[in-house]
């Protein structure tokens, strides 16, 4: 093995009341795959960032081709020949191929005018295309190309700035199997060319297909480093989970009843091939878990009448209802705390109670008037109710923390009359006290009777929270947990697309 | 009244008193009612222009729809003999169409505001230029409306000071609407719209209805003064007639503190910001400015009033942030652990 030209030693991170890195260590050779696992918040991302130059470090040192440094920047880790292809691509779909590749360093020539050589810029990415075995031209417009070849795209920008560590994040989270396959071959071939790759996903069967080893990391530490030869999905998972989750679990008061939300082969159109059908009963808290763009978002959506289905059907109550607005959910007591608190859930600079009364307005209307008083009087209760912590109810709630942000978007219907509520990672961005005092909202909630459907991605929030789980893989349910089949094992390898019968010890 | 608006008053009263020192003419009644007269006409169809801006966005054909509705408007009561009540209807719901015609583009087709109502503004132009075969259109010798000519451009004796009926007219649309953007349901909707559309989705509100209302609440109050100028005027020559008018309502609008990012505005300001900019014109009339440097001072004291009210809004936030600095670090904590993450 040749030497490692990249160390990290000891790196420590922490923010005000979390450490997401705790002395971590990695060492890089060149040529290596190294496959980065671990859970979401485990400090996958933040090592990486310390890499690219983001984030500084609180402690520890980087070593790059012996040379220690206590922090990169962005232009040390540039120079150092570390390139990232982030999960979201960072390209221009107005430029084409050549055009991406070079942005921001095209050559230019005419002297003063600095006009783009264009010619030069299309031999220079000819042979990257070559290289990279790409069926596509240098100045094919990047529009025209599928999520795929755009990740090539990126790749090739890698490597016109002499990367020697690429580092991918969830490359494949959005390919297809044909396309991951071949981006494993363009792994292949650019460890034959001596580049290193650090790989970070979700999908076991991606690293034992192309890893050297794997590092696994958890709660901000490397709890182990599996070689290639120890590799096997039973042991990551195993080294992925192996802590007592808190248990945050409170029981509800009385035994589930009924089915109110009944969903019969909903298919949404991010997975057109696959179709969902889960019920959720009065007085428990569902749990959907799975991984990122497994499809639980598309699916609140559509009960909720943001998209429409594309097919199946919804039942309230043993009814088939109709939901083609949310207005028309919001009348049958469906209601949705969105994944993306600030962009759909909030008006971020209007006060706390105008976003409060926003989706019931008609109820505090006096000859079409809006009665203030009644609505101020209705903000100030919740804000008490749910412990909003604010100067007044008068605040803009963009100037909230977190917390108390995803408190205004659940008094917005408490306010009402739930029946159904569907909360999208209801946690994300919340600060642990906030969390603590959300999740016993949401029991109260169910004791009196509302059916809960809880999105997350947090594992302790899906184990420690549900009362029952359902566990989605592309676009379908690949299985359902009662709480005595509870642990984190049991999700992953559900979320991963695997079966509980088939893997158990 | 909030800070904004008094701080545009306050711009208009030492604008008048400069203006009336220098040239004591300012203050006559005469030119004071004219004046208003301006503000009343101005006023109603930039009240109109802020409903659009509050929601975020544009509504460029004002000018042309003032014209083809004020040709339509004369050729109806003077050649065809219609009643002036009946025509009146007619007018007002043309523009209610056109306003549905607009935000059905808008929202069903989702054509940028910007687009559509640019094809407006050169569609009716053309159409009004054509139906007129480019001739003015007037009241013909002997044709004669007393009931009509007195209510839209009359003046009534108040304490001395003959007040422009048109200055009523607008009075009473400015408190409809104050009422309705500012006190209203339907109002909190228009805000809510025009700050983040898909919030709004999310809490149930029929975001397409709301903003198809406002293109049709902005085409009838169009149409309603675009019968007030064109008994004002009395002859419409179809090629100039209302041109610019939309950069006027704007300018207004933006004065009056509307954002063209939508979400933002009051009615106040609107008028205050009308109040403004005729008083602007006026000020070019008495202190023998050339009036072909009319636009150049309007546009001039506009991008001052902006650079001055941005100044003071980064003012008080670098203050703000400087306040609640120890506070935000905290807060921010764990939004970047979600980064982290």
């Amino acid at each position: 093995m040749p030497e490692p030209f990249l160390e990290l030693v000891d790196i420590s991170k922490s923010y005000p009341g979390v450490v997401a890195l705790d002395h971590v260590g990695l060492q890089v050779s060149p040529g290596e795959v190294i496959a980065l696992i671990g859970e979401n918040g485990a400090g996958k991302s933040t090592l990486m960032r310390v890499l690219g130059g983001v984030v500084e470090p609180s402690g520890g040192v980087i070593r790059v081709d012996g040379a220690a440094r206590s922090s990169l920047t962005v232009a040390d880790a540039i120079k150092a020949g570390i390139a990232f292809v982030h999960q979201e691509l960072n390209l221009f779909d107005n430029l084409d191929v050549a055009g991406n590749v070079f942005i921001g360093r095209e050559p230019v020539h005419g002297g003063p005018l600095r006009l783009i050589d264009r010619k030069r810029m299309y031999a220079d990415v000819a042979p990257l295309l070559e290289r990279m075995g790409c069926d596509f031209a240098a100045d094919a417009p990047l529009a025209e190309l599928s999520l795929a070849q755009r990740q090539l795209v990126e790749i090739m920008k890698a490597l016109s700035l002499d990367a020697r560590l690429v580092i991918m994040d969830e490359p494949t989270s959005s390919l297809t199997l044909a396309e991951t396959d071949r981006l494993m071959r363009t792994v292949a071939g650019l460890k034959a060319h001596g580049v290193s790759i650090i790989f970070i996903t979700h999908r076991l069967n991606e690293v034992m297909q192309c890893a050297d080893r794997a590092v696994v990391l958890r709660d901000g530490r490397v709890v182990g480093a599996l070689t290639r030869a120890e590799l096997s999905p039973a042991a990551m998972i195993r080294l992925m989970i192996g802590r007592d989750l808190k248990s945050l679990y409170v029981p509800p008061a009385a035994p589930p009843g009924d089915s109110v939300l009944e969903i019969v082969d909903a298919v949404t159109d991010t997975y057109p091939g696959r179709a969902v059908s889960l019920s959720v009963r009065r007085g428990e808290i569902l749990g959907l878990a799975g991984l990122v763009g497994s499809g639980r978002t598309e699916l609140a959506r559509a009960v909720f009448g943001i998209d429409r289905l594309r097919g199946g059907a919804i039942r309230l109550d043993g009814e088939p209802i109709r939901i083609e607005s949310p207005r028309a959910a919001i009348e049958q007591g469906i209601y949705l705390v969105p994944e993306d608190r600030k962009g759909a859930g909030l008006l971020l600079d209007v006060s706390i109670t105008e976003n409060i009364s926003l989706p019931d307005l008609a109820s505090y209307m006096r000859f079409w008037l809006v009665d203030t008083a009644r609505e101020n009087e209705n903000a100030a209760c919740q804000r008490e109710r749910l412990k909003i912590r604010a100067p007044d109810v008068k605040t803009a709630v963009g100037s909230l923390s977190g917390g108390n942000q995803q408190k205004v978007v659940l008094a917005k219907w408490l306010s009402m009359q739930p029946k159904v509520l569907i909360v999208d990672e209801p946690t994300r961005g919340v600060d642990v006290g906030a969390k603590q005092e959300i999740y016993g909202m949401l029991r109260r909630l169910t004791d009196a009777g509302v059916a809960i459907l809880m999105i997350s991605s947090d594992m302790e929030e899906v184990i420690g929270v549900s009362d029952r789980l359902a566990v989605m893989h592309e676009g379908a349910i690949s299985g359902f947990l009662d709480r005595s089949q509870f642990s984190e094992h049991n999700v992953l390898q559900l979320a991963v697309g695997h079966t509980i019968a088939a893997e158990a010890p | 009244m909030n800070k904004k608006d008094l701080s545009l008053l306050v711009l208009i009263l030492v604008v008048g008193t400069v203006v009336a020192l220098i040239n004591p003419r300012f203050l006559y009644v005469g030119n004071l009612s004219n004046t208003a007269n301006q503000i009343g006409l101005f006023g109603i169809f930039s009240i109109a222009q802020a409903f659009i801006i509050i929601i975020g966005g544009i509504e460029l054909s004002v000018g042309s729809v003032i014209a083809l509705l004020g040709v339509l408007f004369i050729d109806l009561i003077v050649n065809h003999d219609v009643n002036w009540v009946v025509a009146l209807a007619l007018i007002i719901a043309a523009g209610l169409a056109i306003g549905l015609v607009h935000g059905t583009l808008v929202t069903r087709m989702r054509i940028q505001a910007f687009v559509v109502t640019l094809c407006g503004l050169l569609i009716y132009r053309g159409a009004a230029r054509y139906y007129t075969e480019d001739a003015t259109a007037g009241f013909g010798f002997g044709a004669s409306f007393p009931t009509l000519e007195w209510l839209a451009a009359g003046r009534t004796n108040v304490l001395g000071f003959p007040l422009p009926h048109s200055v009523v007219a607008l009075a009473v649309v400015a408190v409809i609407a104050w009422v309705v953007l500012h006190r209203s349901v339907f109002g909190r909707y228009l805000f809510a719209v025009g700050k983040n559309e898909e919030a709004a989705r999310y809490s149930g509100i029929r975001t397409n209805r709301v903003i198809v209302s406002a293109y049709v609440i902005c085409g009838g109050l169009t149409a309603f003064s675009a019968i007030l100028i064109a008994m004002y005027t009395r002859s419409i020559s179809p090629a100039v007639h209302g041109s610019f008018y939309e950069l006027y309502a704007i300018a207004a609008a933006v004065l009056g503190g509307c954002s063209l990012r939508g979400g933002e505005g009051s009615i106040i300001g609107v008028v205050l910001g009308t109040v403004l900019l005729q008083v602007l014109q006026n000020l070019v009339n008495l202190l023998g400015i050339p009036s072909s440097l009319n636009f150049a001072v309007m546009g001039t004291v506009i991008l001052l009033g902006v650079l001055g009210d941005q100044y003071l809004v980064q003012r008080r936030q670098r203050v703000g942030v400087a306040k609640r600095g120890e506070q935000t670090s905290v807060a921010a904590a764990p939004l970047e652990r979600v980064k982290a993450e």
